[in-house]
């Protein structure tokens, strides 16, 4: 190991690149932990997706403004979360202080943890009975925090109110409830198609199918992190989908629907229930002529096979780098980021799920936005997808499995099956 | 000026021993800079290609560092084993894809270089309109033409069915190829219409006094003509084409069996952090690229170098 060795790594990287001419990663597999106390203030800076409200820099400028000797600065990196997490793992592997605060996805924890690039968090110092304790887990990795949890995320259905008003029936419960809906409503509106989500092949695809086995009372791991995919209970949430799309309660387009795809479907008036994140609140009711059914929608937690569903978790958690520098001061920082003002104007300004739970609770805010307690709902009875240290191979193997089966390429069962296999060789 | 002109061309002219040394003194920077953004970089990947990263971990949840030295197992694991498969439809997707687009684009390329040349009225819109594809960014053009080829997009509205392109099958092959020619057949016409230029309009004048048709004129005296610019567009286009990434990537989609490149194998392993078999993959590809090449030069004459020394001389 040593500089030698980084040198070494760096350099073959670019070579990649050079024989690639489309590719760079660079790196080094570790190096000597820096844990222990957080010490050392001054200047940090704080390595995060891009900031679409400007709402990042207002807190950032506030934070400044009274903290002259330790100025955070944004260092805004690519909009795609792949790209995020490629930036921040090459970093890490050269050991580069160019980043002190990492804005992470729920689902990289445990590869950070594990790899030792970002440094335990004294989760003493921060109130966690007061945050969603789905959310808090997201930041732990083996019982240890390694984040705070700042912006949550939980899946919603929306519904057509006006038109199951206007069939008479209420927001599905089941599964079995939906179809039922949708085949009252279909009575008068034959064109309609009854549901859709994430079905591409990417991480929605993950999210999507782990919502499918969950809502089902199956798991994709136990609670030991073994696998248990090949459960009859996985089957049958696999099954709903897959015989979704065969009898067309699916829309067969809705293979191709990244989040985007399928909330033009839903503003085109095209869809009955759509699984979807609370983003879809404010863009679907706008009245500009952009969504034909503004005022038309309302959430509901998402239908389960034979009672609620369970949602899957997103969000996003900050921690420390290991390689950074004024660690003391980084730890502020994202104290002061968690904080209930900074939620609060962070949720006004982005409509991003806070992790605060009292936030969800607030007249003024559910005043604003309607979903809020639906969304607590939601996301208190959210799983987490895997947590395993190497994510990108689980993700892809689930997205492989669940692509195959929803395409009719295999059956749901040799399709479960490989995956249990798949997921035992990764997960041992 | 003037002066040290003279000189120059004195001392050209006189001390030929020291000319060798001079050269080699004048060319070192040149080689010195070669050897490392290109020289350094590849023999770094080379070395890379036989090394593993640790991906165990240890009781407390935490990954065992330290690569160690596999040897060729990096290789071996691409050509037996699991990955075996995705390999191998790897290489044939990209396979294919050269070969089907380069042949699409020579033909379509010549054709745009004959309007181009003939074009008597708005030359410079006509060429300026032909070149548009090849000046857009292919990742630009890979999310226009993803657009097109969405479920409600503008190629399904105008066949009147609804076709997912986007989906594993050999549509998603169909929509790469269409993107990737209408993208890159003007980088090919451009470079014919340069060969066109240089051919002398009296051979044209003399095979119409010996009575030759415009058929006969095109193949005995404009392909032969404008062979080696031909074949030089060509060869460009085929070693492009065998690093194809970013359109399947962006249009398509990563990890989609249909349309999957060795490039995006290699970028795949590497964002997995296995950077051992990132850099073997990486190589294999260079040499098979390396190897068409050679093959090429050697079967077709396509005297890349030659032909610019040629020029340079005259």
């Amino acid at each position: 190991m040593g500089v030698r060795t980084t040198a070494w790594r760096a350099t073959a990287a670019l070579g990649v690149a050079v024989l690639l001419a489309s590719c760079g990663s660079g790196g080094d597999g570790g190096g000597e932990q820096t844990g222990g106390a957080l010490e050392g203030r001054g200047e940090v800076t704080f390595a995060t997706g891009k900031d679409t409200s400007g709402n990042m820099q207002k807190l950032v400028d506030e934070w400044n403004a009274s903290h002259a000797n330790e100025q955070v600065r944004i260092i805004e990196l690519p909009e795609s979360a792949d790209a995020q997490r490629q930036q921040m793992v090459q970093n890490a592997q050269v050991k580069s202080d160019a980043y002190t605060i990492l804005n992470l996805d729920v689902v990289w924890t445990a590869e950070f943890a594990a790899n030792r690039w970002v440094v335990e968090l004294p989760a003493d110092q921060f109130d966690l009975g007061k945050f969603l304790q789905p959310a808090v887990k997201t930041a732990q990795y083996r019982d240890k925090l390694y984040a705070a949890p700042v912006y949550s995320d939980g899946g919603l259905l929306y519904y057509r109110k006006d038109l199951l008003d206007a069939a008479g029936v209420k927001p599905p419960k089941t599964w079995a409830e939906l179809t039922a809906a949708c085949q009252a409503v279909k009575a008068t509106q034959p064109a309609i198609g009854c549901y859709a989500g994430q079905f591409e092949k990417y991480e929605g695809l993950t999210v999507n199918f782990d919502e499918a086995v969950h809502s089902a009372g199956g798991d994709v791991v136990d609670s030991t992190g073994k696998p248990v995919v090949d459960s009859p209970e996985a089957k049958a949430g696999l099954d709903t989908l897959v015989t979704g799309f065969q009898q067309g309660i699916i829309p067969e387009k809705a293979i191709t629907y990244k989040e985007e795809e399928g909330r033009r479907a839903f503003q085109a008036g095209e869809l009955l229930f759509h699984r979807q994140w609370p983003y879809q609140w404010n863009l679907a009711g706008k009245t500009d002529g952009s969504s034909q059914v503004a005022g038309k929608f309302d959430v509901a937690p998402l239908p389960g096979l034979k009672g609620p569903g369970s949602s899957t978790l997103g969000g996003h958690n900050f921690a420390i780098s290991a390689f950074g520098k004024n660690k003391a001061t980084a730890l502020d920082f994202i104290k002061f980021f968690t904080g209930e003002s900074s939620q609060r104007s962070n949720l006004l300004a982005t409509s991003q799920a806070p992790t605060l739970a009292s936030l969800y609770d607030d007249a003024e805010l559910i005043k604003q936005f309607p979903y809020l307690p639906t969304l607590k709902e939601s996301i208190l009875s959210a799983k987490p997808r895997p947590q395993a240290v190497r994510y990108g191979d689980v993700t892809q193997a689930i997205q492989e499995a669940a692509y195959a089966a929803l395409t009719g390429e295999k059956t749901s069962d040799v399709a479960l099956k490989d995956l249990q296999a798949k997921l035992q060789e990764l997960l041992k | 000026m003037t002066a040290v002109a003279h000189r120059a061309r004195g001392r050209a002219g006189s001390a030929t021993s020291g000319a060798g040394r001079l050269a080699a003194a004048l060319l070192s920077p040149t080689f010195v800079v070669l050897g490392l953004v290109v020289g350094y970089p590849l023999v770094a990947a080379l070395r890379e290609s036989v090394f593993r990263d640790g991906t165990d971990l240890d009781e407390s949840g935490f990954v065992v560092e330290g690569s160690r030295f596999v040897g060729v197992d990096n290789y071996t694991a691409i050509f037996v084993g699991e990955s075996a498969a995705r390999f191998w439809n790897a290489f044939g997707n990209t396979t294919v894809f050269t070969v089907i687009t380069v042949t699409l684009e020579v033909l379509i390329g010549v054709g745009m270089a004959l309007v181009m040349h003939h074009a008597i009225r708005w030359r410079g819109i006509v060429r300026a309109s032909i070149l548009v594809p090849w000046a857009v960014p292919t990742a630009v053009s890979a999310l226009l033409w993803r657009w097109i080829f969405q479920a409600d997009g503008v190629a399904n509205a105008m066949i009147g069915q609804q076709i997912l392109w986007t989906t594993e099958g050999w549509q998603a092959k169909f929509a790469v190829i269409l993107a990737d020619v209408w993208k890159t057949a003007p980088f090919v016409g451009l470079l014919v219409l340069a060969g066109l230029q240089i051919i002398p309009n009296d051979v044209y004048e003399a095979a119409r006094v010996d009575g030759a048709s415009p058929w006969r004129q095109f193949w005995q005296i404009t392909l032969p003509l404008v062979k080696p610019a031909l074949l030089v567009a060509v060869l460009f286009r085929v070693l492009d084409a065998l690093r194809m990434f970013d359109l399947p990537f962006v249009l398509i989609g990563s990890r989609k069996e249909s349309v999957e490149t060795l490039s995006m194998v290699a970028f795949d392993e590497a964002a997995s952090l296995r950077f051992g078999p990132a850099a073997a993959y990486a190589t294999i590809l260079f040499v098979y690229v390396a190897v068409t090449a050679l093959v090429f030069v050697r079967l077709l004459g396509a005297d890349v170098i030659g032909a610019a020394r040629e020029k340079a001389r005259k």
